[in-house]
């Protein structure tokens, strides 16, 4: 298998303030990875600067074979090659279901119309949702909504994909049915990088998992070994108070 | 006295409405005998009490009948909307009062006592409106001094506009889109051709000659379709990364909105000729569009920047994620949702906008109010000032209503939010 995402000694700063401290990192095609780690942890300031929506300081980082820093000049490219799935989905509030999936397969991708709707609404049957797609966004429940979000961003049929907290704003019975759809996207042989809190779902779906704290990654091991065998003392008492 | 023995009770509940409606009546009839027949019924009361009667007697008798679950439904709407308390008593009949003592006045001077026959001032004899005088200058007020040989150029030209913009609501969604971008980008420049004149055998009439209601819409038209892109294109730059850019727009926008209309009229009419190389004249009403067009647009820009701020982060990163670039995330996700939020701000610009085209005569163009203005002053017709510009004022609150009554229906149709 081969590296799809290299980062090497990545530091970031918001003005004085150290978000990431020496970041090395390797991400394999069809490999899962679980960040987690207590709140401040930068675990999401990690996985944002994977598509650049922070923009890291130092170091490198290579999506897929292209580094990305401010000379990316097809930075747009690659950011259509990672899928990013929000904490508050942030569908577009405008538009309709069905029109959410469709926009950027037709706008950045140039499929033709007939084709982007078709695309649309397998992805959308994908997360059991095809029937919800002529509503808008405000009309349907979180869980819905972010199984919505789920589907746009596999319209635009990403290598990656980002989870940041994609549960942490669902009430507790809508947590399943987003988590569902992503097992199913994960057995499907997708590259995702998940960002959450929710342990059963790691232990299930996750081959490696990554516990950062402070800026830095205190342990990065096999799922397995991660939670009957952590190493770090920190990594314990983290795993001792959310399990 | 103690008012606490005047409170009913269900046993005493229809003397009580009796006496309070009949004290209510008495105020009436008091109100409407002084106001219309200058008999005072209660003259023999010192003259200031004697003033005051109808409000007492009025709010003692909305005191008694102020009876709370009486079991009338009539009663009880009265009491919860007009009558829930003593200053409300006293707020319900000064306004009543106030109506039954100024509209009849007013409908006297506009309707009843007016006069709408005859073509001179003399035929104005009864001491209400001389709408004579509206009716003898009714087109000079519509068409300005174009000449009235003419005048069918600019019926033509706003009928077709007015056809094509009803066509726009009524054909399929697939033709809608075609005329719209003809009516904004085509259109304009046929209208004006035909109203100018110059080629294919019509007269060029000068836009001095031009005025009145009919250049009241050619100015707020092409104001109002020029000031919106620009607006926005400034909006965005004031936020862009860019430092040049971004410096441009702030300077630009705080320079025109820091200054008053009427001197960027009077700048565009007299300096600006100055700025441009020997020979070449710019006309006079294009300089005057112009200067509107920017002077809005600075309003417009903080308008849509205004809605820009109001949208959350996450769509701007949702739409980078998907792959959009500047452009197209804006177009695609970010105007139309900052401009569905500041529909009644746009609205309220292009009201602004409309309000502010009789500034024009500083350059000597007359629209509606501008000729209002001339036809006033003419020797023959002094003293119309009162019945020019109420005419001019319904004009323009009837262009500003429909405007208003659009933005309001758009939001409607515009809201998915539930």
């Amino acid at each position: 298998m081969s590296k799809i995402i290299e980062l090497k000694n990545v530091n970031k700063w918001f003005d004085k303030f150290q978000a990431l401290k020496d970041i090395n990192l390797e991400v394999n095609q069809q490999e899962k990875i679980v960040i987690c780690g207590p709140s401040g942890s930068g675990k999401s300031t990690l996985i944002r600067c994977i598509n650049r929506l922070e923009e890291h300081q130092d170091g490198q980082i290579i999506v897929d074979g292209k580094e990305i820093s401010e000379n990316t000049k097809d930075l747009e490219k690659i950011r259509a090659e990672v899928g990013m799935v929000f904490q508050q989905f942030n569908l577009f509030p405008h538009l309709s279901i069905l029109d959410n999936c469709t926009l950027a397969p037709i706008w950045v991708k140039k499929m033709p119309k007939k084709d982007a709707e078709e695309l649309a609404m397998k992805n959308l049957e994908r997360v059991q949702i095809a029937d919800q797609a002529k509503k808008f966004p405000g009309q349907l429940s979180g869980g819905q909504q972010q199984r919505s979000a789920l589907a746009r961003a596999l319209c635009m049929e990403p290598k990656i994909m980002l989870f940041d907290e994609p549960t942490s704003a669902l009430d507790p019975e809508m947590i399943k049915e987003v988590l569902d759809a992503m097992v199913d996207l994960a057995k499907a042989g997708m590259t995702m990088i998940v960002v959450t809190h929710e342990m059963g779902f790691a232990k299930e779906v996750a081959d490696n998992m990554i516990f950062m704290d402070e800026g830095k990654i205190i342990e990065k091991a096999k799922t397995k070994e991660f939670f009957e065998n952590p190493k770090s003392d920190r990594t314990k008492l983290f795993l001792s108070q959310i399990l | 006295m103690n008012l606490s023995i005047l409170k009913s009770d269900k046993k005493n509940l229809n003397s009580f409405i009796a006496a309070g409606s009949a004290l209510i009546f008495i105020g009436f009839i008091d109100i409407i005998l002084s106001s219309f027949f200058s008999t005072n019924i209660t003259a023999f009361l010192p003259n200031k009490i004697s003033y005051l009667t109808p409000l007492l007697f009025g709010l003692f008798g909305l005191y008694l009948i102020r009876i709370e679950f009486s079991g009338n439904k009539l009663l009880d709407k009265v009491n919860t909307n007009f009558n829930s308390s003593n200053f409300n008593a006293l707020l319900t009949l000064l306004v009543i009062f106030a109506l039954i003592k100024y509209i009849p006045p007013l409908l006297n001077w506009f309707v009843f006592d007016a006069n709408f026959a005859g073509n001179t001032k003399e035929d104005c004899t009864s001491g209400g409106a001389c709408w004579v005088f509206v009716k003898v200058w009714l087109n000079r007020f519509v068409y300005g001094l174009y000449p009235d040989t003419e005048q069918w150029r600019i019926n033509t030209a706003f009928l077709t506009l007015f056809l094509l913009v009803g066509a726009s609501f009524f054909v399929p969604q697939k033709f809608k889109k075609y005329i719209i971008i003809f009516l904004l980008f085509v259109y304009p420049i046929i209208g004006l051709k035909l109203i100018s004149g110059g080629d294919f055998g019509l007269k060029y009439v000068e836009t001095g000659a031009w005025g009145g209601l009919s250049l009241t819409f050619i100015v707020s038209a092409f104001a109002l379709i020029l000031c919106f892109p620009i607006g926005t294109i400034l909006a965005l730059g004031r936020r862009s990364k860019l430092p040049a850019i971004r410096y441009t727009s702030i300077g630009f926008i705080e320079l025109w909105r820091g200054v008053p209309l009427i001197t960027v009229l009077f700048m565009s009419a007299v300096m600006f000729p100055m700025f441009l190389p020997d020979g070449t004249y710019v006309d006079k009403l294009i300089r005057v569009l112009i200067a509107i067009t920017l002077f809005e647009a600075a309003y417009m820009a903080e308008v849509v920047r205004g809605g820009l701020q109001a949208l959350p982060k996450g769509q701007y990163e949702a739409a980078k994620s998907l792959g959009m670039g500047y452009w197209k995330m804006h177009f695609l996700i970010i105007l139309p949702q900052a401009l569905k939020l500041v529909i009644p701000g746009i609205a309220n610009t292009f009201l602004a906008l409309v309000k502010d085209t009789p500034l024009i005569f500083v350059v000597g163009l007359l629209e509606l109010a501008g000729m209002v203005n001339l036809a006033k002053t003419n020797p023959k017709w002094l003293g119309m000032a009162m019945e020019g510009y109420v005419f001019a004022g319904l004009v323009f609150w009837v262009i500003c209503y429909v405007m208003s009554r659009y933005s309001q229906n758009l939001e409607k149709k515009l809201k998915t939010e539930r």
